[in-house]
């Protein structure tokens, strides 16, 4: 009887304990803990194709090597609010990167290390033959927008009321990757995207740029944090992305640098 | 109607269940028991400490709010309504019908259950989507396309929710005495008459019990919604959407949205509760 009941509490508590570590493993903020010699790099979903090759150039030349997490901005600025390990984090909006400066996680003040310009994302070869954005205004129409509470959203906001175009999308997609895999599916006929994304997916879109997106560029912060774990490596990787190896790589990626 | 069919059964030859008490509650079954209850419920006072209270009317009042939450519960009824048409009649088919490869179907009917609702989603764009299996079709003959529609909002809630339904009616259709149906047949009842007349009200509570199931799945369905369905204030905007894109920008404004939806879904599921008061 006792042996019964002590093997049910004992499976309760393996219960909450497995539970306990899937969650933790759930968690991409707690992989880069506990690894002696690693970089941990929470990086905004715009930046993974460059800063993984940026980390691998820095991985061979400085022997460390670096983990990423790269999410949507203000997730990972509430990750790292709620004591994620991390030692750099880049996001995609100024307002993004308050949010951590201003919890007093940053440690010295971010420097922007790139921008990104919204253009029209297309199905390849341009079907529809858009050429401004006064085109996606035609009753027939389908455009995906990011929702305003994601930095492509309110970069798309800017630009829309600069050009003075009334549009009405079909949805407002959470974060741009997903509005342009609604291009990429064929499920709308464009979308408003940064550059960086067409230039990612060159294969399935083109991307159409215009005017109006000079007035809704986004700036790129990038910090090393107050907690980082390896403080010295942290500043390398911060230097490296902004040597002109760096700027080579993002230029490529189709970002424009200071 | 069919609850009160189901009482005027004849009773088994035991006494009524629950009401019987031997000693004490073992110890064994009380403790994680309890540890059950504190798992599922502390998240909800994680929730509870870091609401804006002083704040809460006026954002109970913001329109949008208004608007998401009343497509969030038409949304999920409507969703539940497909899911017992279609549903009931695939748990009585698994349950009731022999036939090949039913361990494969049964099998198949939970493949919602294990797909990540994203991957659902996608797969529903991949089906009913402009350039889809059927959606192509659907454009092509009558013009219609699905995504970004309300439409598409129920299709999701339906997909991800039906398995929940199908699971519960098809255990109960499987501990239903089937001698109640054998003994219509033998007085000539058809299988459908049987179906309507004996089937149907012996496994009403089951029924009631995936309906419940499936209708709370719906509602807080997220992942197949935005993917297949998009996000659009009024049309396609649900709360589980609304409380991630406010998560976004505004931590105490996803955690009001969050308790909103609880709460309207918990009083809503309390009242059909008293209503269905004599179910098990």
């Amino acid at each position: 009887m006792t042996r019964t009941r002590l093997r049910t509490a004992l499976t309760a508590l393996a219960l909450l304990v497995v539970t306990g570590c899937a969650d933790d493993r759930a968690d991409p903020a707690a992989t880069g803990a506990g690894n002696g010699g690693e970089l941990t790099v929470f990086a905004a979903a715009s930046l993974r194709e460059s800063f993984t090759r940026l980390g691998q150039d820095f991985e061979a030349a400085q022997g460390v090597r670096v983990t990423f997490n790269f999410a949507g901005s203000s997730a990972l600025a509430a990750q790292i609010n709620q004591g994620a390990p991390a030692d750099v984090f880049a996001a995609a909006a100024p307002a993004n990167m308050a949010t951590v400066v201003d919890a007093g996680n940053s440690d010295g003040e971010p420097v922007t290390f790139a921008r990104n310009q919204l253009v029209i994302a297309v199905p390849r070869g341009n079907p529809d033959g858009v050429t401004a954005l006064s085109d996606l205004t035609k009753p027939d129409a389908k455009v995906a927008v990011c929702a305003e509470q994601v930095p492509c959203g309110a970069a798309a906001r800017k630009a829309l009321d600069a050009a003075g175009v009334a549009l009405t999308p079909v949805t407002l997609e959470q974060d741009v990757r997903a509005a342009l895999n609604k291009v990429r599916l064929g499920e709308v006929d464009a979308a408003l995207v940064y550059r960086t994304d067409v230039r990612a997916a060159a294969d399935d879109v083109d991307g159409i740029e215009f005017p109006e997106s000079t007035g809704a560029v986004n700036d790129y912060p990038i910090v090393v944090l107050k907690d980082a774990d390896h403080p010295a490596a942290a500043r390398a990787f911060v230097d490296h992305v902004n040597s002109d190896t760096g700027r080579a790589v993002l230029t490529a990626a189709g970002f424009q640098v200071p | 109607m069919a609850g009160g069919t189901a009482r005027a059964r004849p009773t088994p030859t035991v006494a009524p269940r629950g009401t019987r008490r031997t000693g004490r509650t073992p110890v064994a079954l009380l403790v994680p028991a309890i540890l059950g209850l504190l798992f599922l419920v502390l998240p909800l006072a994680g929730l509870l400490v870091r609401t804006p209270w002083a704040t809460l009317p006026q954002r109970l009042t913001e329109p949008g709010v208004l608007t998401a939450l009343r497509l969030s519960v038409q949304t999920a009824t409507l969703a539940t309504l497909l899911c017992l048409l279609l549903g009931v009649p695939l748990a009585w088919l698994l349950a009731r019908v022999q036939f090949p490869g039913r361990q494969l179907v049964r099998a198949l009917v939970t493949v919602p259950l294990v797909l990540p609702p994203v991957v659902g989603g996608l797969a529903l764009l991949l089906v009913f989507g402009r350039r889809g299996l059927v959606g192509s079709w659907l454009d092509s003959t009558f013009g219609v396309t699905v995504p970004f529609t309300t439409t598409a909002v129920v299709l999701a809630q339906a997909f991800v929710a039906m398995p929940f339904l199908i699971i519960a009616v098809e255990g109960a259709l499987r501990g239903a005495d089937t001698r109640y149906e054998e003994a219509a047949a033998t007085l000539g009842a058809g299988r459908w008459t049987t179906f309507t007349h004996v089937t149907l009200p012996l496994v009403a509570p089951g029924i009631a019990a995936g309906a419940v199931l499936g209708w709370a799945r719906a509602l807080g369905e997220f992942g197949a919604t935005i993917t297949f369905a998009g996000n659009y204030p009024g049309r396609t905007q649900t709360m589980p959407v609304a409380v991630y894109l406010a998560l976004e920008t505004d931590l105490e404004a996803a955690i009001v949205l969050s308790l909103i939806l609880l709460t309207v879904s918990v009083v809503i599921l309390a009242g059909l509760r008293d209503r269905w008061a004599s179910a098990p």
